[in-house]
């Protein structure tokens, strides 16, 4: 039952607060870093840090069962696949453009601010 | 059914645990209906979120139009300086602000504290209308350049309708949250759960929904703004 996971003391929420806030600001740093695979990954780990941290503490999910925790947290795993399928068709999808019509002729304008 | 209660009564752990739960000829999951049933709930909304970014990701791989620079797109001039993702930056803290304080009406719901419960539960939903309110400004903001869902002039045209798709949905997301969480607010505070046996289990229900929306959005905030 959810009993265990209702009495804990209000440390932990305070702690993964904090994290999340620390989380989100070295997230928001990464827009600083240069394209690459540094920053991809940083954006992916940071992405995932905090995502663990809502669904394990904020949710409550670390503590419900291994039942409840893989019949819940499984399912998402297959969209991994759709993932897969789509980048292999978009890749495709591209080549047959630049095949077919070309380079793009598109000048972008740079965005005004306010 | 024996193997599976220790000697203490308590049920097994781990993988013992989860071959007796589904075995056991009896509710496989022993959670409070609403709980299992919102979480269903979230896993196919789950699934929809991904189709949304999933189809963004193809669309931005197979367009040959260069991508419009988000760190551009969504700068504001702030300290005489255009800074990259400001707005959006603001939009993040907030929502996870509403996060802890959701957090902490869910503890305080267990402690029967109606109070405490009712207004961080208000709390929750004033910072969520003002994410909502936040992103209005946005929205606005790039229709008055000139983003339409079918092009833009930064460039690929997929980026509108990605654009408008994904943030509407989670902005709906939230707009419907900060009334669910109106409704039980008050309804803490006014003893309907008092007159029912007082179970405040409700308060973490809609916590997970509010968790997850917070959820969703960091996940929108990784690939649709920083990639």
């Amino acid at each position: 039952m959810s009993d265990d996971s209702t009495q804990h003391p209000l440390k932990i929420y305070w702690i993964m607060w904090g994290a999340l806030f620390v989380l989100s600001t070295f997230s928001y740093a990464t827009d600083f870093l240069q394209d690459g695979t540094l920053r991809t990954t940083l954006i992916l780990a940071f992405m995932f840090a905090k995502a663990g941290g809502i669904v394990w503490i904020f949710m409550h999910m670390g503590w419900e069962r291994l039942a409840f925790k893989v019949a819940i947290l499984g399912p998402p795993v297959a969209i991994l696949v759709l993932i897969w399928l789509m980048s292999l068709e978009g890749h495709y999808v591209e080549g047959s453009r630049l095949e077919h019509y070309g380079e793009s002729t598109f000048e972008p304008q740079t965005p005004e601010h306010h | 059914m024996s193997e599976a209660v220790l000697e203490n009564g308590a049920e097994a752990p781990g993988k013992q645990g989860l071959v007796d739960d589904w075995s056991r000829d009896k509710q496989v999951f022993g959670l409070p209906w609403g709980k299992a049933m919102m979480w269903i709930f979230l896993l196919s909304d789950t699934f929809i979120f991904s189709c949304f970014l999933v189809g963004y990701m193809m669309v931005r791989i197979s367009t040959t139009d260069p991508w419009p620079n988000p760190s551009e797109v969504f700068a504001l001039d702030a300290f005489g300086y255009p800074v990259p993702l400001l707005l959006i930056a603001l939009m993040t803290f907030i929502l996870i602000t509403s996060s802890g304080t959701m957090a902490l009406a869910v503890n305080m719901g267990y402690r029967k504290n109606r109070k405490a419960t009712f207004w961080l539960m208000v709390a929750t939903a004033v910072l969520g209308a003002s994410f909502v309110g936040m992103q209005a400004f946005e929205w606005s903001k790039l229709i008055s350049e000139g983003v339409r869902p079918w092009g833009n002039p930064f460039g690929a045209a997929q980026f509108g309708s990605s654009f408008f798709m994904i943030t509407g949905f989670h902005g709906l997301h939230v707009s419907a949250g900060v009334i669910y969480l109106l409704v039980i607010a008050f309804r803490v505070r006014n003893g309907f759960y008092e007159r029912r046996g007082g179970n405040y289990e409700i308060v973490e229900v809609t916590g997970l929904y509010w968790h997850f929306v917070d959820l969703v959005w960091v996940f929108i905030f990784a690939f649709f703004y920083l990639w």
